[in-house]
């Protein structure tokens, strides 16, 4: 019997290069030695990329290591890490298993394996978990989603978070949908909340409930139900029978798709579905899939600023691959960025330097709708949420007003 | 608070969900009541039974109700060499040992699916996807009252071959006496075999008429397969027309559960009828003493 620790992996990415052994890569690899072809007196720079790409959120733990590994690679092919004479960024890959204690093992394995800096962990509970064992160590760690404000809140000298966190998002989404309900003269009077049992569900239901009565929205009825649910018929039942304006549901990618889809089976038009954080309304996926029940929903989510060159090259570079742009992606992407940034600043490949550069960066080279990027205790300062809007068969920015392609459509028309 | 204007909905969506989980649980109860095989595996099956469906329309344009035909046979061959060169096999004839072999085949194929396909949710869009059907007092989805009446039919064509055919003689043989039937020329492990390629049929069937409304993952099965499960020991081990009563008290349960309760409780009622059973009829509601 091979024991738990035996059996976990870092990977070297050269395995996963488009080679067919790339999944045994994963489940059978150990730390090689680097012999990736490099400048030929820079020794690489060892940076520990770990998602959790097997297990429950697999989906979004790929989806961020495609997106940091797009990152390195056009880091690599731009010259690498310049005051370092040209040195390559050398991706160590490691499978959080969607488990925090695998992720916390792993930060062992990349002490041992001597990283420079640690990017990725996507959930909040791995990036709880590995943030604290990065820390031990003092690697600088990067945060690439995981919105739990704990996360920062630990007092943790090597953590980074360059995305908003949770309460970010509550904020942000009370206020702009008070903005939207104002500036159509205020149609929305009540809502009902729709959320899945966990805490991400039952956290973000709690909040709403507290602050949506402040605009002068009534909050009729909180529907509770379990992952995975397979049947919405009840649950789109009673939203009809107590028939509010607003439908707001706290839900993972296919229960979110199972509601919408039944709201419109059945014929349940609210002035509007709008969510935070919602699991498939920012999900390009769900428009492609469903256009006519994704239409109009509003969603207070991550995401880049449409006006920006880079962020569209990412994305067609990604569905290149036959990827979806999700948000997993450009936020992996834009974290390995921010690293080679104070890396390329630190020009050292020492991990005191390194988290002395991320302290006081100011990187403006991101495409991002932020303010200007300030750390205060490991949190981007300028860090935002935005609102978001299915239309035309597309995903555009409503709000804020300076990153938006478009106005938001409220009520939604029948 | 529950008006009763959405009383009659539920219970018609909660017959219908019960058909649904019936048509998983027909399958099961062949294979689990009349052969004694605890088959772990199935919820797995299932989901090979929906990528197959979801592939055959994401590649071949064919219409999940036209996969009908070429998904049957399809499952029914990928079950009966299942059971004939792997569980049987590997079972050397001991019942937890096909425990242990279902189960490790389960592990197996939903970690093969991960590998191959991500865990990436598949959904597929018909014409007839979002078109419902106005009952006065509720709105039915199309494909899920076609899967209803396909229940309905695929529950019926099993008791008739299991009544009327050689073949369900010899089934119906082979579990009451095994020894006996392989003394009058019954071939066993053709018999376990093609059993078991019957009930994972079913499957095939199943995944036809769910994916119109339900999705494909490398996990959906456990999803249905506790309640199928559930289901083939409250309509009593063996008993087709118990899996269809029992599917449709199950869902009819859920829902009305669900109403009063919220949907995460909605499942007590379930387990409680579960319970009852039981403690006062052990066989089940349609079953027959051993």
């Amino acid at each position: 019997m091979t024991s738990k620790f035996e059996r976990l992996s870092v990977t070297r990415r050269r395995f996963l290069a488009g080679s067919a052994l790339g999944g045994l890569a994963v489940a059978t690899g150990g730390i090689a030695a680097p012999r990736l072809a490099r400048a030929a007196d820079a020794p690489a720079v060892k940076v520990g990329i770990i998602h959790p790409v097997t297990g429950g959120v697999s989906y979004s733990g790929t989806q961020g290591r495609a997106g940091a590994m797009m990152a390195v690679d056009d880091i690599n092919a731009a010259g690498g890490i310049k005051s370092l004479g040209g040195a390559k960024l050398d991706a160590l890959l490691a499978d959080a298993q969607s488990k925090a204690d695998v992720g916390a093992a792993q930060i062992e394995k990349y002490n041992d394996a001597g990283v420079s800096a640690v990017v990725g962990g996507y959930a909040s509970f791995i990036c709880l978990a590995t943030t604290q064992a990065a820390a031990k160590h003092g690697i600088p760690y990067v945060v690439d989603v995981g919105t739990d404000d704990r996360i920062v809140k630990a007092g943790l000298k090597n953590t980074f978070r360059f995305s908003p966190g949770y309460g970010v998002f509550v904020e942000t989404a009370i206020r702009t949908l008070n903005e939207i309900n104002t500036a159509a003269g205020k149609p929305a009077k009540t809502a009902v909340i729709v959320h899945e049992g966990s805490a991400f569900g039952a956290g973000t239901a709690a909040l709403l409930q507290k602050n949506l009565g402040g605009i002068g929205i009534n909050v009729l009825e909180v529907m509770k139900h379990p992952t995975p649910n397979l049947d919405f018929n009840n649950i789109v039942l009673r939203i009809k029978a107590a028939n509010p304006d607003l439908v707001i549901p706290a839900d993972y990618y296919n229960e979110y798709v199972l509601l919408a889809r039944t709201m419109q089976q059945q014929k349940v038009k609210p002035k509007a579905i709008f969510s935070v954080l919602g699991g498939a309304a920012s999900q390009y996926k769900f428009v492609k899939d469903f256009p006519e029940a994704a239409a109009y929903i509003m969603d207070c989510n991550h995401w880049y600023n449409p006006h920006k060159e880079a962020a569209q090259v990412l994305r067609k570079k990604t569905e290149a691959k036959g990827l979806y742009y999700t948000y997993e992606v450009f936020l992996n992407y834009e974290a390995v960025m921010l690293l080679a940034d104070a890396i390329e600043r630190a020009a050292s490949t020492d991990r005191a330097k390194i988290i002395d550069a991320l302290t006081n960066s100011s990187w403006a080279g991101h495409f991002m709708p932020y303010g200007p990027t300030r750390f205060e205790n490991g949190q981007n300062t300028g860090a935002r949420a935005v609102n978001l809007q299915v239309l035309d068969n597309d995903i555009k920015v409503i709000l804020p007003a300076e990153f938006a392609n478009a106005k938001p459509v409220f009520p939604r028309p029948v | 608070m529950v008006e009763a204007a959405i009383i009659v909905p539920a219970i018609l969506n909660g017959l219908i969900t019960g058909a649904v989980y019936a048509l998983v649980a027909v399958g099961l109860t062949l294979i689990y009541g009349v052969l004694h095989i605890i088959n772990f595996a199935h919820g797995a099956l299932l989901m090979v039974a929906l990528y197959g469906v979801y592939f055959l329309h994401a590649l071949g344009g064919v219409d999940p109700y036209l996969a009908l035909p070429i998904m049957i046979p399809a499952m029914f061959v990928l079950g009966y060499l299942l059971q004939r060169f792997v569980i049987g096999r590997a079972s050397h004839g001991k019942d937890e040992n096909v425990m242990l072999v279902t189960l490790g085949l389960a592990i197996v194929i939903e970690n093969l699916a991960l590998y191959l396909w991500s865990s990436d949710t598949r959904t597929i869009d018909t014409p007839y996807g979002f078109s419902t059907v106005d009952f006065g007092v509720a709105l039915i989805a199309v494909p899920k009252l076609i899967a209803f009446a396909g229940a309905l039919l695929l529950t019926l064509a099993l008791w008739a071959l299991m009544r009327w055919t050689d073949l369900g003689k010899a089934i119906r043989a082979v579990a009451k006496e095994r020894r006996g039937a392989a003394l009058v020329g019954i071939d066993i492990e053709h018999l376990y075999a093609m059993s078991f390629g019957i009930g994972i049929a079913c499957l095939g069937a199943a995944a036809c008429l769910l994916l119109p409304s339900y999705y494909a993952s490398p996990h959906i099965g456990s999803a249905f397969v506790l309640i199928a499960f559930t289901i083939v020991v409250l309509g009593g081990m063996g008993s087709f027309v118990g899996a269809l009563v029992g599917g449709l008290i199950i869902g009819v349960t859920e829902s009305v559960g669900g109403l009063f309760l919220g949907d995460s409780l909605g499942q007590l009622g379930v387990f409680l009828i579960f319970i009852a059973v039981l403690l006062f009829r052990p066989t089940g509601l349609f079953g027959q003493k051993a």
